[in-house]
């Protein structure tokens, strides 16, 4: 069934297709309207699943983490603040190797308060082994969520979705909604070998001496490496049951681009838009959406970018003293197997808007920009 | 104080890590035998994070959940839902934590889930400091002691936090305290706490040898002259906050007698200790007056 709906219940209507048992959360803006639906759709039974309604997003993750222990699929959703203050339980949820999906919208962190979006709230939670997709529309929100559940099942690696505010979670878009009946199809029913069992008591997460820790974290690391080929292959079987899919990254008109422009969320749209516009114009440039930031997709990456002659990557982030921060993973990818030059842009801060305008002056700068030391440019500051 | 009988059964291996004298290891041992197999446990950063031991080994027969210091309450209420959802109803899951994590930084989650009077047994082993960290001060440490960050130079000035009556505004329909001296009392105390549905909060005085530089054969014998000093008193709270029995069917002793023998409260003073004899009795009174006034409200039990 075809719907116009908001980003945010794109969101529910995956959680609700994946059928979760326990969901917990926290409002917070931009996020509150996906756990208000997914509310409502526990209290008139649309869902058979528990909702605890938590004091912090702290809290949140920490009832998802018992819950997932216990055995049974477990959502949240977050933003900005909320995911900060939920950063402790994310690398619980990892150490504990528990299937969690969490949706985060993107909002930019305070001081000064923002609601609006960038991606330093989810970015700056890089280093704590939660697999990270950033999806661009409404229609792959959706899909996305029961994707990220059997990821994460096959994994046993907690899992985030991650969307603009406002530019993604208030816009409405078409989405032809998934049903769960369906859905089993492509996720089967959650039945993990190890939990919380008095029948099969352990006991979890006590300590491990220097003799063991590293080779747990060693695990984590292996199956991150396992990931990629376990996104592109659930991302098939998902297509072949509901005729969508979206790769690990998506490049657009750069098989013979001397000029790549590598974005990821809704910048992504707008950039297609400007490609085709400078396509048009003879210019030869394409575009590279990363959907897929943890695991990066190194290969994937390398084998499209190496084939250009110059990169510009749009970030909506920062690390300070640092670059972008999907900048650092693209000149990663492409350390000492190429000699091409890498530009970083910063834009779209707090929410202001990247437009086609935004993007041609990017892209105009890169063609032009003879300078490749130049590792960020800031588009938009007033100085 | 109405006796039980205790189990045969025991749930607690001796290869545990604990200090010798260790009140929390005791409390352990008798809660589980009161509760059984059937129960769940989540721990959170404490002593018994250590106590329990090193992975692969377990010193308790019963799953365990270790978790961070923060979310005892909270992953004990995740765990109860996910066990629903799995269909197991029957499963008791109890959050068992150290005054730190349930005074202190655990207090947000746990007044979380009290509000929400999830179906969990929040167990506070209550040895008045931070001593899985080396005998830090918590806002559960009586005035007066020693600890780390509070040299005798320079003593906790402030009272104990009243964490039975920050429970009691929950309207939660069980909260007890219990002693590691009356054994049969805890057990009851458990027991009873099993058979309730939503949030029981049971706060177990458990002495700390190591912390209260107290010889390690006195740990039992303090754990009852706190009792018999009226230190601590042992108490019930039913109906939801609105009906409170206190134990009083004691042979009573002195705070004096309590606190000689602890090296925590070595540097007081007779004025000081005159003093803090005052503020026990003080204490006593109010509670028994608070107990009167709840009895004769009209309309309530």
């Amino acid at each position: 069934m075809k719907k116009v709906i908001m980003g945010n219940h794109a969101v529910s209507y995956g959680v609700r297709a994946s059928e979760a048992k326990v969901i917990s959360a926290y409002p917070i803006t931009p996020q509150t309207h996906v756990v208000e639906l997914l509310s409502e759709m526990c209290a008139n039974g649309e869902i058979d699943a528990k909702f605890i309604k938590v004091e912090s997003e702290h809290s949140a993750m920490a009832a998802c983490v018992g819950a997932s222990a216990a055995g049974v699929r477990t959502f949240t959703a977050t933003s900005s603040q909320g995911l900060l203050l939920m950063h402790e339980m994310l690398h619980w949820a990892v150490g504990a190797r528990l299937p969690i999906v969490l949706a985060n919208i993107n909002r930019a962190v305070g001081p000064p308060w923002s609601i609006w979006t960038d991606q330093n709230d989810s970015l700056s939670q890089r280093d704590v082994g939660w697999l990270q997709l950033y999806v661009e529309s409404n229609q792959e929100t959706q899909d996305t969520i029961p994707q990220a559940f059997k990821i994460a099942e096959e994994l046993q690696m907690p899992v985030m979705v991650v969307m603009d505010a406002f530019f993604l979670s208030h816009t409405y878009e078409i989405v032809d909604l998934i049903e769960a009946e369906k859905v089993r199809e492509f996720l089967p029913p959650y039945q993990p070998e190890i939990k919380m069992d008095v029948n099969d008591p352990h006991s979890f997460g006590n300590l491990a001496g220097p003799d063991m820790y590293m080779e747990l974290r060693y695990m984590i690391q292996e199956a991150m490496e396992k990931g990629i080929d376990v996104i592109k292959r659930v991302d098939k079987e998902f297509e072949k049951v509901f005729g969508r899919g979206y790769g690990v990254v998506e490049a657009y008109r750069c098989d013979d681009a001397e000029t790549i422009l590598v974005t990821s969320g809704t910048v992504a749209s707008t950039t297609r838009a400007v490609i085709d516009e400078m396509r048009d114009e003879g210019i030869s440039i394409g575009a590279l959406k990363i959907r897929v930031f943890r695991p990066f997709p190194f290969e994937d990456v390398f084998e499209i970018l190496s084939k250009a002659k110059k990169v510009a990557v749009i970030d909506r982030n920062i690390s300070f003293g640092g670059h972008g921060i999907f900048y650092q993973e693209i000149k990663s990818a492409l350390y000492g197997r190429t000699g091409i030059p890498i530009l970083g842009y910063i834009a779209g801060l707090g929410g202001r808007d990247i437009t086609p305008s935004v993007i041609r002056e990017i892209a105009d700068k890169a063609l032009s920009d003879k300078n490749p030391e130049r590792y960020i440019n800031w588009i938009g500051v007033k100085r | 104080m109405k006796q039980a009988s205790i189990p045969l059964e025991e749930y607690m291996g001796s290869g545990h890590l604990a200090c010798q004298g260790c009140g929390a290891t005791q409390a352990m041992r008798f809660a589980l035998k009161a509760l059984g197999p059937q129960t769940a446990l989540v721990i959170p950063a404490c002593c018994w994070a250590v106590i329990d031991g090193s992975f692969p080994h377990s010193c308790v027969q019963q799953p365990i959940y270790h978790t961070a210091f923060e979310t005892a309450a909270v992953v004990a209420s995740g765990l109860k839902a996910g066990l629903e959802m799995r269909g197991d109803s029957e499963t008791t899951v109890m959050a068992w934590a150290g005054d730190g994590g349930t005074f202190d930084i655990g207090l947000q989650a746990l007044s979380g889930a009290a509000e929400r009077n999830e179906d969990i047994i929040y167990v506070c082993y209550d040895n008045e400091a931070y001593m899985n960290t080396g005998i830090q001060r918590s806002s559960s440490t009586p005035y007066g002691a020693w600890t780390t960050t509070t040299p005798v130079t320079n003593y906790k000035r402030r009272p104990k936090k009243n964490m039975i009556d920050i429970m009691a505004a929950h309207e939660i329909p069980y909260i007890a305290t219990a002693s590691t001296a009356y054994p049969h009392d805890i057990i009851r105390k458990m027991a009873k706490a099993k058979e309730i549905r939503g949030t029981k909060y049971i706060q177990i005085f458990a002495p700390c040898p190591t912390g209260w530089k107290l010889a390690p054969e006195l740990s039992v014998k303090m754990a009852r002259l706190g009792v018999t000093s009226k230190v601590y008193p042992m108490l019930e709270i039913t109906e939801n906050g609105q009906k409170l029995e206190v134990w009083k069917d004691f042979e009573p002793s002195s705070v004096r007698e309590y606190m000689k023998p602890q090296g925590r409260f070595r540097h007081l003073t007779d004025e000081e200790l005159d003093g803090i004899e005052r503020e026990v009795e003080a204490n006593w009174q109010r509670l028994l007056a608070k107990e009167k006034m709840l009895g004769s409200i009209p309309g309530l039990a």
